[in-house]
């Protein structure tokens, strides 16, 4: 029997465990009208969201797409400065498509900043009420996407925090649960090991072709996916890192892979390739951990286990980030921040298991409406930018 | 136990701190008691037995990098004596662990 909770009923069946209205701009031209618009809403649920470029990008259109369409949110407001290339009709489509309230408000055309932040403003108003008559309804565990992230590691994450985070996955997937786990550039030397965990043996050539392209991608760009902070941290190379990353999957099989904005069509363990396809284009796969959070959210997760050695503080817009801290010393320093202790694994007080309850526990409760320490604080971080992919292939969601 | 060191896999040829060790701090290993010769930061690594250039470094059982150089029991091994197999890896000046940042 899954746990259940209440949820806020979408058009497409999804259900939502927040009800949050997001105000996107379409440029980064708009993004100063967009912040003055949700300023106004100091307390309630009003996001901000955005995409820089003015040149055209259909990975960011879908993703925009499916974040304004995500079950946990309730209402959209597009802000364009009105000659940026983003296609503000088929995005606002999309949305209305949906059964959401949406309006697009364009500057160039409402009379400049003053008069759009008091134009949005009152349309968010009133948007507001409109959300709060979204049915809330019955959901399970089995309804759930979950993400799973680390940023900011140390040697401590492999140890304590993402065994932690990969003990809770194993719950929650038993229990219906759809989870995902992503960075393919964190998973090299690892390809082989996941591969065998692939439900078919396609599946796993897949997997192994992903990381092999992450390994290509970043020899182009001369860096691994290593930060500076994550050698001071005891990491000694990617390999390294890697291997710390990869037990955030925990046990469970492997059931498909999918890139961002894909959702999972049922419960289990996805790894989302997040590296682009073709030749390196447009830089870096994920400049920092909120572009990988979005992708995630953009795949339908509800929330995102984000596990810290160093100390991360980040939060998200649209999902709650809930902050597993891996490192005992760190915790001390920014548990204000911090939602969970995995540091008391290093210190021998409590095991991965017990760590691991806690987490899946802590999911459950932030599903039902409790705040995570990031939402607390208001934390709702937000980055999109360009990347190119083809769509998945038909060995990546096999059906068994 | 190597306490305050933690052997992760029974093939591994590196210790992890789990906490701060102190320089001077005596650590039994196989092939007899050393003493450290510097601090080593909590969740950084030594050598729990003599590794050669070449070498593959393993933790969690898998390898994690080549020795640039012979590394000794007991000292601490990281980017300054290992490197990757895959992509090179990206450090400031405080890779140790003990200092603040600033550019190599």
């Amino acid at each position: 029997m899954t746990e259940e909770f209440t949820g806020y009923l979408r058009s497409d069946g999804r259900k939502g465990i927040r009800n949050s209205i997001v105000v996107a701009y379409l440029v980064e031209c708009a993004h100063f009208v967009a912040s003055k618009i949700v300023a106004g809403f100091d307390g309630e649920d009003v996001q901000l969201i955005g995409f820089p470029g003015c040149f055209p990008n259909e990975y960011a259109a879908r993703v925009m797409a499916q974040l304004c369409t995500h079950p946990n949110v309730g209402a959209v407001l597009f802000v364009s400065l009105g000659c940026e290339s983003f296609d503000k009709v088929r995005a606002s489509h999309a949305v209305s498509g949906s059964g959401r309230p949406v309006e697009t408000l364009v500057i160039q055309k409402a009379g400049g900043t003053a008069k759009t932040v008091e134009t949005g403003r009152a349309w968010v108003r009133s948007a507001l009420g409109e959300v709060a008559k979204v049915d809330r309804v019955p959901m399970g565990v089995d309804e759930l996407v979950i993400g799973t992230i680390c940023g900011g590691s140390d040697g401590t994450s492999g140890i304590s925090g993402n065994p932690a985070a990969g003990k809770a996955f194993d719950l929650l997937i038993a229990e219906g649960a759809a989870c995902i786990f992503e960075e393919t550039g964190e998973l090299i030397s690892c390809e082989e090991i996941m591969a065998e965990r692939a439900v078919t043996p396609e599946l796993g050539n897949e997997l192994r072709a992903a990381v092999q392209k992450a390994e290509r991608y970043y020899a182009t760009l001369g860096y691994g996916s290593f930060a500076a902070g994550n050698a001071a941290g005891g990491l000694s190379t990617i390999e390294e890192k890697s291997l710390g990353a990869y037990v955030k999957s925990g046990d469970s099989q492997i059931s498909g892979l999918i890139k961002p904005g894909d959702v999972p069509p049922r419960g289990g363990l996805y790894l989302m390739d997040v590296v682009p396809d073709g030749e390196v284009r447009f830089g870096f796969p994920n400049i920092s951990d909120n572009a990988e959070i979005v992708e995630m959210i953009a795949s339908g997760a509800h929330l995102t286990l984000f596990v810290t050695g160093r100390g991360s503080v980040v939060g998200s817009a649209i999902s709650p980030v809930i902050k597993i801290c891996a490192n005992p010393d760190t915790y001390r320093a920014l548990e204000g921040d911090m939602d969970v202790n995995a540091g008391d694994i290093i210190e021998g007080r409590r095991s991965i298991d017990d760590v691991g309850r806690e987490i899946r526990d802590l999911v459950i409760s932030v599903a039902k409406g409790a705040e995570t320490k990031s939402e607390a604080l208001g934390h709702r971080e937000f980055i999109l930018t360009y990347k190119t992919f083809d769509p998945i292939g038909p060995s990546c969601l096999p059906v068994v | 136990m190597t306490a305050p060191f933690l052997l992760l896999h029974p093939n591994d040829n590196v210790l992890v701190a789990r906490t701060l060790a102190p320089e001077g701090t005596k650590v039994e290993l196989a092939s007899g008691a050393i003493k450290l010769a510097g601090a080593i930061p909590l969740a950084h690594k030594i050598a729990c037995r003599d590794i050669a250039v070449g070498e593959r470094i393993l933790k969690y059982g898998m390898p994690i990098g080549i020795a640039t150089e012979d590394i000794p029991a007991g000292s601490h091994v990281h980017i300054h004596n290992i490197r990757s197999a895959y992509t090179p890896t990206y450090a400031l000046d405080d890779a140790n662990g003990l200092s603040e940042g600033g550019t190599q």
